[in-house]
């Protein structure tokens, strides 16, 4: 049996989650042994069709033509997963659906009739079947190493679904909000960056996304009536790399 | 009617982002070059509007995952120059040797893993590894030690944490900076090892007559801080950017085309500033230039491979004299207070200049913002090169011609993920 063929495949992104691939410094070369790195634009004009064992997608969908080229990367892959905040709740770019793409598109371009586009950004998930949603803005690196190996070798990725709040209790990191005031979206964000924000003193502002079953609507209410923190700041914290992800949409959308 | 050839590269590979190259041929004459950006908009200028000014570093990084340190620099010089703040001192060093990790870590990125297989005729850097091991690995250590800097400085490699308006949230220890300085002494041994290796490929023979814009200052090659000058005379402050650089709108691009109002297109990036800036490199980066066979200027596109390894073996050794220099800030940050006014910046990405502006109310809610990347400014001085390039060539058969544009482009370290607001190449001949 041949070695199993990855894919990756980039939409609306800032390439930063696929490049965590080439800054694996130290893993690149032995993960370019175990699998046939088929498709893999940014790295390689070496560009093999289909079909493929394991497709990473960064992005979000924006475009009409984007739509459509996704549902055949379904087609061609046998596991497709998402990776980053774009690939899975819309990115940073997902703050149009909350405004008029016309008037944005006029706002940068001088002619926007040359310009097509979606009234929104959406995670690929709503597109099509997706095998495994890996988060972060950017991802984490040794995640994306461990979901590959998982992948490959057919058994379920070990990727910690508690919240940042929980790693920074165990990196034994001092609480910013009780010590210091500060807000801080730590208690109802998916771990995976190391509870990096509160190490270097500052609230966590939501790069993961939400965890399962985040009360944000109880922090939010902490925050404004405790810290004394802004409804516009509060709805800023939510609504920026997974604003589009619920429960951060609708928490957003209370504030402001 | 003469005959027509097509040359058609569908998606580029080997940049950052979504682009096509079509080149039409009539005949014996290159008709019509388009570097086509389809990466699709994402409308940053418009989503700042009515975000905080402390927010710009962190939302502004995510135009690129490969230069995140140049937005969130060009983001908190704009905005600390609309608040009347200068930060100076060993804050203002700090920013310096952050910004000397991110050159590091994406020249070498371009250097080893997306142009280096152009000039050796393989397709990526897995089919280089498999007869340079060696090689290879030496590249991926010094990109290494590049991000460690910007993960210790910026809590992390791809979009750092740590920059704020005004300085940094909190200052590593002096044993991280003593550690840091440690790894960068053997890097510097791999940054000369990587000059000495890249000055021995073949380089075509395409002097050209560009007009270099980049930062210039006084006591030091630009990142930060400078006059924006040219080639051509121009020297002005960062402020009157917009009062001599104008942005066009192509139909074949998502990105918008920046040119001089009095002359039309330039060029931006590591031949700009080398050329313009050389006497301001270290010694030891001189040496290494020299070494190499480059003269004080280099107006040959296909040798920016070789000025990014002098770069390389400068922001080492810049890294390691800030490291050596360095006294502990006091505090991580000044202070910052909004004001209504407009801010400007202009730093060095890896790329080329970064120009930001930004429109603040009195409560430092951004009214308006407008960023021009370094591939906007340089895209139409790509298709430019690419005609200059053909005509001479035409004779090739078509899989060398397309091979060779793409390598012109990729000259360029062309990044269209920040640019969209870049790349597919169709040869036509007709």
């Amino acid at each position: 049996m041949g070695k199993p063929r990855l894919a990756v495949w980039k939409f609306a992104s800032c390439d930063g989650c696929q490049l965590s691939l080439l800054d694996c410094e130290d893993e690149l070369l032995a993960v370019a042994g175990a699998v046939e790195i088929a498709y893999f634009p940014e790295a390689s004009s070496d560009m093999q069709p289909g079909p493929y064992d394991v497709s990473l997608v960064e992005g979000s969908i924006t475009t009409a033509h984007d739509a459509e080229r996704i549902r055949e990367i379904r087609r061609q892959s046998g596991a497709v997963i998402t990776i980053g905040a774009c690939a899975t709740a819309g990115g940073i770019q997902a703050l149009r659906n909350f405004a008029d793409v016309e008037e944005f598109t006029r706002a940068v371009y001088a002619t926007p009739s040359f310009i097509s586009t979606l009234d929104t950004s959406t995670p690929i998930a709503d597109h099509i079947r997706v095998d495994f949603e890996l988060r972060g803005c950017p991802i984490n690196k040794h995640q994306l190493l461990e979901t590959i190996n998982a992948f490959i070798n057919r058994r379920r990725p070990n990727i910690p679904a508690h919240s940042v709040c929980v790693e920074c209790k165990r990196r034994g990191t001092v609480c910013v909000t009780v010590a210091r005031g500060a807000a801080c979206l730590g208690p109802v964000t998916h771990a995976g960056c190391g509870a990096l924000c509160p190490s270097y003193d500052r609230g966590c502002f939501g790069c993961y996304g939400p965890k399962e079953l985040a009360n944000t609507e109880s922090l939010a209410a902490w925050a404004r009536d405790k810290l004394g923190v802004a409804d516009k700041d509060i709805q800023r914290l939510h609504h920026n790399f997974n604003a589009w992800s619920e429960p951060f949409r609708s928490e957003g959308d209370r504030h402001g | 009617m003469a005959e027509q050839r097509t040359i058609k590269v569908d998606y580029m590979a080997r940049v950052e982002g979504e682009s096509a190259l079509d080149i039409v041929i009539e005949g014996d004459a290159v008709k019509d070059v388009k570097l086509k950006i389809f990466e699709p908009p994402r409308f940053f200028e418009a989503l700042l509007r009515g975000r905080s000014f402390l927010e710009a570093p962190d939302i502004t990084a995510r135009i690129c995952g490969i230069c995140p340190v140049a937005y969130q620099m060009s983001a908190v010089h704009a905005m600390e120059d609309a608040c009347g703040v200068k930060v100076t001192g060993p804050l203002r060093a700090l920013r310096r040797l952050l910004y000397c990790g991110e050159w590091i870590e994406s020249h070498v990125l371009h250097i080893y893993m997306l142009h280096a297989p152009d000039f050796l005729g393989k397709h990526s850097v897995v089919e280089l590894a498999a007869e340079h091991p060696e090689i290879i690995r030496r590249g991926l250590r010094l990109k290494k030690t590049g991000n460690e800097i910007v993960g210790l400085l910026g809590g992390r490699e791809i979009h750092p944490i740590n920059v704020r308006v005004g300085g940094f949230y909190k200052i590593p220890t002096k044993s991280d900076f003593a550690a840091l300085a440690e790894k960068l002494k053997l890097a510097r041994d791999d940054a000369l090892a990587t000059v000495s290796w890249v000055s021995g490929f073949q380089f075509p023979d395409f002097d050209q007559d560009y007009e270099f814009v980049c930062l210039s200052h006084p006591d030091e090659y630009p990142y930060n801080e400078g006059r924006i000058v040219s080639s051509r005379g121009l020297d002005i402050p960062v402020q009157a950017f917009h009062e001599h650089f104008v942005e066009d709108h192509v139909a074949h691009s998502t990105a918008l085309h920046c040119r001089l109002k009095a002359r039309g297109h330039y060029k931006v990036g590591p031949l700009a500033r080398y050329s313009l800036n050389y006497d301001k490199l270290s010694p030891l980066a001189k040496q290494a230039a020299m070494d190499a066979g480059l003269g004080r200027t280099c107006n040959n596109p296909f040798k920016s491979i070789l000025v990014r390894a002098v770069e390389v073996v400068y922001a080492v050794d810049e890294a390691l004299r800030i490291l050596d220099t360095l006294e502990r800030p006091d505090s991580p940050c000044v202070e910052v207070l909004p004001r209504a006014g407009t801010g400007f910046a202009a730093t060095e990405a890896p790329r080329g200049m970064l120009h930001h502006t930004y429109r603040l109310d009195a409560e430092g809610n951004i009214a308006f913002a407008q960023i021009i990347p370094p591939t906007s400014q340089n895209q139409a001085t790509i298709e430019d090169d690419l005609r200059h390039f053909i005509a001479p060539r035409l004779s090739l058969p078509d899989d060398q011609l397309q091979w060779q544009c793409e390598q012109a482009v990729r000259n360029y370290d062309p990044c269209i993920s920040c640019s969209t607001h870049f790349l597919k190449l169709t040869v036509e001949r007709r």
